[in-house]
């Protein structure tokens, strides 16, 4: 039997990746770029000046109309009436059960006027979730905008001055989690934000999805960086940048198998807000003495790498779990993972073992975020 | 890329240069690039059997894990140490970075792996370039 292939998507960018020969990967069935010049090389760059990633398979949803505040309050778990315009904010779309559909970014464009930015892996899940749960809520318009933006992100202590020699809007006051629009490489109107996914400073553009203005944006940002050391990175080192930071990625740290309390991010979720999808099964786990298993950093002690999926033991032999995502740390130089464990397990300075091909080897929980970055 | 005529080589990607009854193995230009950052190498023992075509350790880089397959069978003589601290060497000359030597059981066995032409035919036709 063969299979029958489906064709990879691309993004509008996909030309110059192979031109500029980048290793490619199948990523949730787009083919993207993991590595340009090398992972390690490319993760430095963002944590030390500036990195550019194609981020386009990124997918966006917009809700308009008076209904709107409501539909996003009823769809995500974060407090969306606190958000101003030209605001965003961290948030996740929930089952009932209290797991994950999806981790969100909801931008306030204007009263009435919400974007939000979803995974790219779970877009046609997430726009149907959408279009299912606020379906018969009233004075509400959804549209799929995910072919309709390239979106690249520019990451690193360098970022903004390298945005700033594009566009003339002035970078230095629009605050983490904030954007505005403006003009960038003459194209007008474009939304930028500051917002990213690498634990570092830097900006997200939404610009046009046709090929020859993604081309020439893509090209000018590389030109203007050149002087702080621009480097064009892949999906290799947006992920180990993501797990430096401790940031949750779908399909590893969140699933629609676990909870947000169990996720620690239960931060983002406002209870007190109002109904919302998941809420009434977040308050049963709170009322039950909170989650039984809870996300822990690990840092090996021993030599070893543990990487996701590998089996965590007690030091008496017991399996206790299992680690979501793992990797050697490029800008700290120690390799560390991401796991559920016990609750009893989390106390930092545990020690546990990690099982790497059938050998225990000693890890200890450690403070998240692995890395935080220097404050300014 | 380079692969030293006086080298054999598996299809799992590694050379072995031969002296006598004296094996030494690393890998291919082609493996160390197509990993990436070299992060991790792990080794046999000094006196470790090992098998051709079986697994006798693995080298990892920043994204994944890939298993070392012995072309000879034999026993461990010498063990590059130096890869536990540096194993970035073998991104940096992978033809020059051994990783085993080996006391070959059956030098005969030998016959039966690539050429480096061949090695070379072998990889254009699995990247299909």
């Amino acid at each position: 039997m063969s299979e029958i292939a489906t064709p990879l998507r691309k993004t509008a960018l996909n030309s110059v990746h192979r031109a500029a020969k980048a290793k490619m990967v199948d990523f949730g069935g787009w083919d993207m770029p993991v590595e340009y010049s090398g992972l390690m090389a490319e993760h430095l760059a963002v944590r030390t000046a500036v990195g550019l990633f194609d981020v386009s398979h990124m997918g966006d949803i917009q809700l308009r109309g008076p209904g709107s505040l409501a539909a996003v309050q009823k769809l995500c778990m974060n407090d969306a009436s606190k958000l101003q315009v030209g605001q965003a904010q961290y948030s996740a779309m929930l089952y009932p059960n209290g797991t994950f559909v999806d981790d969100v970014v909801v931008h306030k464009l204007s009263e009435n006027d919400y974007l939000i930015v979803i995974n790219a892996g779970t877009r046609e899940k997430d726009v149907q979730w959408v279009r299912q749960t606020i379906g018969g809520m009233p004075g509400v318009h959804m549209n799929d905008f995910s072919d309709y933006y390239t979106q690249l992100a520019i990451q690193g202590p360098k970022a903004q001055e390298t945005l700033q020699k594009l566009t003339p809007v002035d970078l230095g006051p629009i605050k983490n989690y904030w954007f505005t629009w403006g003009q960038v490489c003459g194209l007008y109107n474009v939304m930028i934000a500051r917002t990213g996914y690498t634990g570092e400073d830097g900006f997200e553009i939404y610009i046009p999805s046709d090929e020859p203005t993604s081309t020439r944006v893509w090209n000018e940002v590389l030109e203007a960086g050149k002087e702080f050391g621009i480097v064009p990175c892949g999906l290799g080192a947006r992920n180990t940048l993501r797990l430096e930071s401790a940031m949750a990625l779908y399909g590893h740290e969140i699933s629609d198998t676990i909870n947000v309390f169990e996720a620690g991010l239960g931060r983002y979720a406002k209870l007190e807000k109002g109904d919302f999808v998941g809420r009434e099964a977040l308050v049963k786990v709170q009322e039950e003495g909170g989650p039984k298993r809870k996300l822990v950093g690990l840092e090996m002690i021993e030599r070893g790498i543990g990487r996701d999926g590998y089996p965590v033991f007690s030091l008496t032999g017991e399996k206790i779990g299992e680690i979501t995502s793992g990797s050697p740390a490029p800008f700290l130089k120690k390799n560390i993972a991401l796991a559920y464990v016990p609750t009893e397990f989390s106390t930092l300075d545990t020690e546990v073992a990690v099982e790497i091909r059938g050998q225990k080897v000693k890890a200890k929980v450690v403070p998240t975020p692995f890395y935080k970055r220097p404050k300014k | 890329m380079s692969y030293p005529a006086d080298f054999k080589y598996t299809k799992e990607h590694e050379w072995i240069s031969v002296d006598g009854a004296k094996g030494t193995v690393g890998i291919t230009d082609y493996a160390q690039s197509s990993l990436g950052d070299i992060v991790f190498v792990d080794l046999p023992k000094v006196g470790d059997k090992v098998k051709a075509g079986e697994i006798f350790g693995s080298v990892e880089s920043v994204k994944a894990v890939s298993d070392l397959y012995s072309p000879a069978t034999g026993t461990v003589t010498e063990v590059n140490e130096e890869l536990k601290d540096a194993p970035e060497k073998v991104n940096a000359d992978a033809n020059a970075t051994w990783m085993i030597k080996v006391d070959l059981e059956n030098a005969g066995e030998l016959d039966s792996l690539l050429s480096a032409a061949d090695y070379e035919k072998f990889i254009a036709e699995e990247t299909g370039h």
